[in-house]
């Protein structure tokens, strides 16, 4: 087999040990929960058969390994299971299915993250070549100044800052994200704009920075020296001798990053009231919801171990010395 | 005479540290003219890389050209244009870099990157260039001179890559070529080709080239002319034979330092350590095959190889890091264990180890007092004033001052810290001590030092060596008896006159005929011979 | 690169390898006596950094001689205005911003330093472990390691507060065990890179057990980045807490602490356009996160320049 091939396969089949470890854990933090918990979700004056048939329900009765099997099965059928909330303590049921709750967040939030993603992606991308191109001059120090400030503020001190700047003080963009499903896609970007910005702020300094130190790595070898004494022009420098090197470290920074912004939605999402997975994740935890918060933690986690999969496989697809074994 | 092809006027170069600038070369002037061939030479420090890419019109980052004319056919270098520096590298100035292995980009063929200059500038189209290179190729022996080129770098050997990238420098047809310690990094017997091939390709185009090496005798085999360069100062400069024959200066004799040193042989004697037929693996690789060493009490046996040739690996099963498959290693005539924890803390005491770093060698963060003191409380019990007092003996034999006792590893010179790391071993008060590599990363008069150092300890402690090492010189200078090794087995072992002198195995051969003389004609005797 | 930039002091070697020196600058030779040295050396972000850190210690240390109220006292007037009386405004129950602010310090840098300390104890205990027996121990643990870090921290750290509840306590317990997957990585990979040096080696030819080489040869020389690591952590630990308090989830009332106090703040920012000062009460607390983080990375920033060898 040939070598770039086997090594994607080991990755992909290391990548779906990880996922189903990492499902296998997030299935598991339902047994930690302690023994009085149905009480807990059905209030004080539950009776004891709602309580034992709430038990049953969850199948709290079945072996651990056997109730993994079916929700995992479950799980891959679209069916996340049923959300805690809505029942009382007469046994009166009226909670909903966890994909219906999710069904329509997911969107929201791919659409912020994906709005953050265009813009921060490219402007990173480019402020971290040039600035490692012009290394030491001063537009390099400005924009390390300013994106090391950026990296300690907290994301919702940003947020705070852009409504107070753009939403309060000089109110041109609205301060509050609440979008509707029905919403004409431009009305829906102007509504997205500052939750978007903000993630933008955050991530552009992180991967601005790792892009000018991959880049900066890259230009120190003794293969770009060799280059500019052959008489290439910078342009070449650039586009033939480091660029065809440079896939593997710019994947890993963008990967890195939209694994970040996965995490930084959540927080994002919460200042300006967005309807999205962050969101409805932070009050299922408020609530003890626990079907609800398993569901948006393996989304969440899925979508991180994706990113740093393909991040991995672009990094062996583009290596010269898999590509052409000896 | 005509007006010399490349005339730098008091050059001056400065490097960057922190925020402010040094000066690393002080001025040095340089003439070169058409199909000459200057030889630089200088140890670590010198500044000969510098001023070798200085000849071209180039600093590297965080280096600047701070002062002095360079003129390079007419043209001033210091004054032209980023094009017109860009217009003759590559074309009219060409440069060989010491690691073939990094400085070909690992993503395009050997080909593509040897014609693209030669098709930037405008010489050939694509076609005619990739035909040349073959040619080139050829020219350079390279084997499979059509096929070779569409390779990837990480596809050919050390020794090729340097032949290609020879070729890659030959191939916009330069005036002048920067070679800049192309052989460093090669094997012995492997360099000598290269040499060969390069000196051929320089002789056939008329080239005028800079070699920059530290070894005096390569650069004997290559340049008509040498300059001696320390600490950004050239020391001299002079015809090749006159200079080997009659240095002006002291400083350029210390260059051949270790060459003038020669231990009188004496062998026999009782064995301190035997090496019987053993056998060593690291996984499933076998990297050893029925070695048998035997070292005689307060002799040198030198084991001598090239990479790869298992020299260390033994060394490691002496030390018992790395048990053998099998075989044995007797220690005074009884068997030692063959794990470092099955032995005795006596066995441990009467066989020390010294590495090739220094640097490595010691806890950066222990006090040179620290390091030669813990062996004296550890195997001897020592402590206070009476373990001080020792240290400081200690530091007198290996002629440091007392109050180097204080100092931190990082304080000291690279020929300082191997001496620490000799009383280190010495303070075990041990029966044999391995040398590994010891001198390996020092500069020649350093090497110097540190040998008649082992040489006078040994007088004086009846201390066995079984000194590890790919330098005959070296081997020469201080051996009593010479293994010769290669590829996981022992070639052959006997005193140093006898292995120094035919008949020799065919690899003993090879291995003796490959190592560069003092000598102008050596390469041309090797060439003829061959 | 054969030419070093500085010239190197073999040259006294060449006479007489007795009398070479290297410079005149003598490292003194206490501990007490070097660290003197080095903080002299510290570049201006770095002492900007030392300074607004001992600030903030002084504050949470001395918070109740500090502070004008109670963390919890309550006064009539909520969302009270910037006056003298409150010099920060009340909250939304009425309760004075400034002592909470000050009181606040203690918590919320209270709680991460213990939270950094523990999460160092399991990550560089459990890393030193891999180093040292390497095979099989190193790979389980390892392997741990890296599913539970294909996680993202934060969206673990939900999970289980909604499991076992948010109290100081399980906040404290939850983020150690998750930061220390990152502390259990530096630890390892810089042990590692220690455990393979010459030096090391020696020592085990010498015979020295484990407690030896694991006190003398390993530790002093992965403690430089583990320090700087350090900071690096609390700073993240801190934000996370933070975030998490902010969310409501981390520190609850009666504590005060900075994130929840940005979040019961955040609807004064619309009284700005009319009361600026008013407006600007939230961006205290969440300035105050802000100062410190940026004074912990610019500590940080020196400490890694200094670890990594480019001292002069």
């Amino acid at each position: 087999m040939h070598p770039v091939l086997k090594t994607v396969l080991q990755r992909l089949g290391l990548g779906l040990v990880t996922l189903f470890l990492v499902s296998a854990i997030i299935f598991a933090s339902i047994e930690l929960l302690p023994g009085d918990f149905g009480e807990a979700v059905l209030g004080q004056a539950a009776t004891e058969e709602t309580v034992a048939a709430f038990r049953a329900e969850l199948g709290l009765d079945t072996p651990a390994p056997l109730r993994y099997v079916e929700w995992i099965g479950a799980v891959l059928q679209g069916d996340l299971g049923t959300s805690f909330s809505g029942r009382n303590a007469s046994g009166v049921d009226r909670s909903r299915p966890v994909a219906d709750l999710i069904g329509p967040r997911l969107g929201n939030t791919l659409f912020l993250a994906a709005f953050a993603a265009v813009i921060s992606v490219p402007l990173a991308l480019i402020l971290g070549i040039t600035a490692a191109l012009w290394r030491n001059s001063l537009y390099d120090r400005a924009v390390n100044a300013a994106t090391l400030t950026t990296i300690s503020l907290p994301e919702f001190f940003v947020a705070y800052l852009l409504i107070l700047l753009l939403g309060t003080l000089f109110p041109i963009l609205p301060s509050l994200a609440n979008v509707t499903p029905d919403m004409p896609l431009l009305e829906r970007i102007e509504r997205t704009a500052l939750p978007a910005l903000t993630l933008t702020l955050v991530i552009v300094a992180h991967m601005m920075r790792m892009t000018r130190a991959a880049i900066i790595n890259l230009l120190a070898q003794p293969y770009i020296e060799m280059a500019i004494l052959k008489g290439a022009s910078p342009r070449t420098v650039i586009l033939k001798h480091a660029l065809p090197n440079a896939w593997a470290p710019i994947a890993t920074v963008i990967a890195f990053n939209l694994a970040y912004l996965v995490v930084g939605v959540v927080v994002v999402e919460v200042v300006f009231v967005y309807p999205g997975v962050g969101q409805l994740m932070v009050d299922a935890v408020t609530t003890r919801d626990i079907p609800v918060v398993q569901a948006c933690a393996l989304i969440f986690a899925a979508t991180y171990i994706l990113l740093n999969l393909i991040a991995d496989i672009v990094g062996i697809v583009t290596n010269p010395r898999l590509l052409h074994p000896r | 005479m005509a007006s010399p092809l490349l005339e730098m006027k008091d050059v001056r170069v400065e490097g960057r540290t922190g925020e402010a600038w040094t000066e690393i070369v002080h001025g040095v002037d340089l003439t070169l003219h058409r199909g000459e061939v200057l030889g630089l030479i200088g140890e670590s420090g010198a500044g000969k890389s510098t001023l070798g890419l200085a000849a071209m019109g180039y600093a590297r980052p965080g280096c600047r050209i701070s002062g002095g004319a360079i003129t390079f056919d007419g043209i001033d270098l210091r004054a032209a244009s980023d094009a017109t520096l860009r217009g003759l590298w590559g074309g009219r100035m060409a440069y060989v870099a010491q690691s073939a292995a990094a400085a070909f980009n690992p993503a395009h063929r050997l080909i593509d990157q040897t014609v693209e200059a030669a098709v930037a500038h405008g010489a050939h189209g694509g076609a005619s260039a990739r035909e040349d290179a073959v040619a080139l190729y050829e020219a350079l022996r390279l084997p499979d001179p059509g096929e070779i080129g569409f390779r990837y770098p990480h596809q050919v050997s050390g020794g090729q890559l340097q032949r290609v990238m020879t070729a890659m420098a030959m191939a916009g047809r330069p005036d002048l070529i920067v070679f800049d310690e192309p052989t460093t990094a090669l094997d012995v017997t492997t360099q000598v080709g290269v040499l060969k091939a390069m000196r051929d390709a320089v002789e056939r185009f008329d080239t005028a080239a800079i070699y920059i090496t530290h070894d005096l005798a390569v650069v004997a085999q290559m340049a008509d002319r040498i300059k001696v360069l320390r600490y950004g100062d050239e020391v001299e400069e002079a015809e090749t034979r006159a200079m080997l024959d009659a240095p002006r200066e002291d400083y350029t004799r210390s260059l051949w330092a270790v060459r003038s040193i020669r231990k009188p042989e004496v062998t026999g004697g009782a064995v301190q350590l035997a090496i019987k037929g053993v056998d060593a693996a690291y996984g499933t690789a076998k990297v050893l095959h029925d070695v048998s060493i035997a070292v005689p009490k307060g002799r040198t046996v030198a084991v001598v190889g090239e990479s790869g040739s298992g020299k260390s690996t033994a060394a490691r099963v002496v030390t018992g890091l790395l048990p053998p498959t099998s075989g044995t290693v007797e220690f005074d005539g009884e068997a030692l264990p063959p794990t470092l924890k099955a032995r005795s803390k006596e066995q441990k005491r009467r066989l020390q180890m010294i590495y090739q770093m220094a640097d490595t060698a010691m806890n950066p963060k222990q006090t040179i007092g620290e390091i030669i003191g813990r062996p004296l409380s550890f195997y001897h019990g020592l402590s206070g004033a009476e373990r001080r007092a020792r240290v400081a003996d200690l530091l007198e034999m290996i002629e440091l001052p007392p109050d180097y006792a204080d100092r931190l590893p990082g304080e000291l010179s690279g020929g300082q810290k191997q001496r620490v790391c000799i009383a280190r071993a010495l303070a075990a008060e041990p029966d044999l001590i391995i040398c590994d590599e010891v001198t390996s990363a020092l500069d020649q008069i350093v090497q110097e030092g540190i040998l008649k150092l082992l040489m006078r300890l040994q007088k004086e402690f009846g201390i066995a060596y079984l000194f590890i090492t790919h330098d005959i010189a070296t081997v020469e200078a201080i051996a009593d008896e010479i293994v010769v090794m290669n590829q996981g087995r022992v070639v052959e072992q006997g005193p140093k006159s006898e292995i120094l002198s035919p008949p020799h195995p065919e690899y003993t051969e090879l291995l003796l005929a490959s190592v560069p003389e003092m000598d102008p004609d050596w390469l041309t005797r090797q060439t003829e011979g061959a | 690169m054969t030419d070093r930039i500085a010239p190197t002091p073999e040259a006294a070697a060449l006479s007489d390898p007795a009398v070479s020196v290297v410079g005149d600058a003598r490292v003194p030779k206490t501990w007490r006596g070097r660290a003197w040295t080095t903080l002299r050396s510290a570049p201006p972000t770095a002492v900007f950094g030392m300074l607004v850190i001992a600030v903030y210690v002084v504050t949470a240390v001395f918070a109740p001689l500090l502070a004008p109220y109670g963390e919890a006292a309550v006064f009539p007037t909520p969302f009270d205005a910037w006056s003298s009386e409150h010099p920060l405004g009340t909250d939304q129950i009425g309760r004075d911003v400034m002592s909470r602010l000050i009181y606040g310090a203690r918590n919320t840098m209270g709680i991460a330093l213990a939270t950094t300390v523990l999460s160092f104890l399991i990550g560089g205990g459990l890393g030193l472990w891999a180093v040292i027996a390497q095979g099989w121990t190193d790979q389980i643990l390892s392997r741990v390691v890296d599913v539970l870090m294909a996680i993202p921290a934060l969206i673990f750290a939900l999970m289980l507060l909604s499991i076992f509840g948010s109290s100081v306590l399980s906040l404290i317990l939850i983020i150690a065990v998750l930061d220390s997957t990152r502390v259990f990585r530096l630890t390892r990979a810089v042990g590692m890179g220690v455990v393979v040096m010459d030096y090391v080696e020696a020592a085990r030819l010498r015979g020295e057990g484990l407690g030896w080489i694991m006190r003398r040869e390993i530790l002093p020389n992965i403690a430089p980045p583990l320090v700087a690591e350090f900071g690096l952590r609390f700073s993240f630990v801190f934000l996370t807490i933070a975030a998490l308090s902010f969310l409501g989830l981390g520190i609850q009332p009666p504590l005060a602490d900075w994130g929840s106090m940005v979040r019961d703040g955040a609807s004064m920012i619309q009284f700005a356009p009319y009361d600026l000062r008013m407006g600007l009460t939230p961006f205290v607390p969440a300035g105050a996160i802000a100062l410190l983080t940026v004074a912990v990375n610019f500590v940080v920033d020196w400490l890694l320049h200094r670890a990594s060898g480019l001292k002069e």
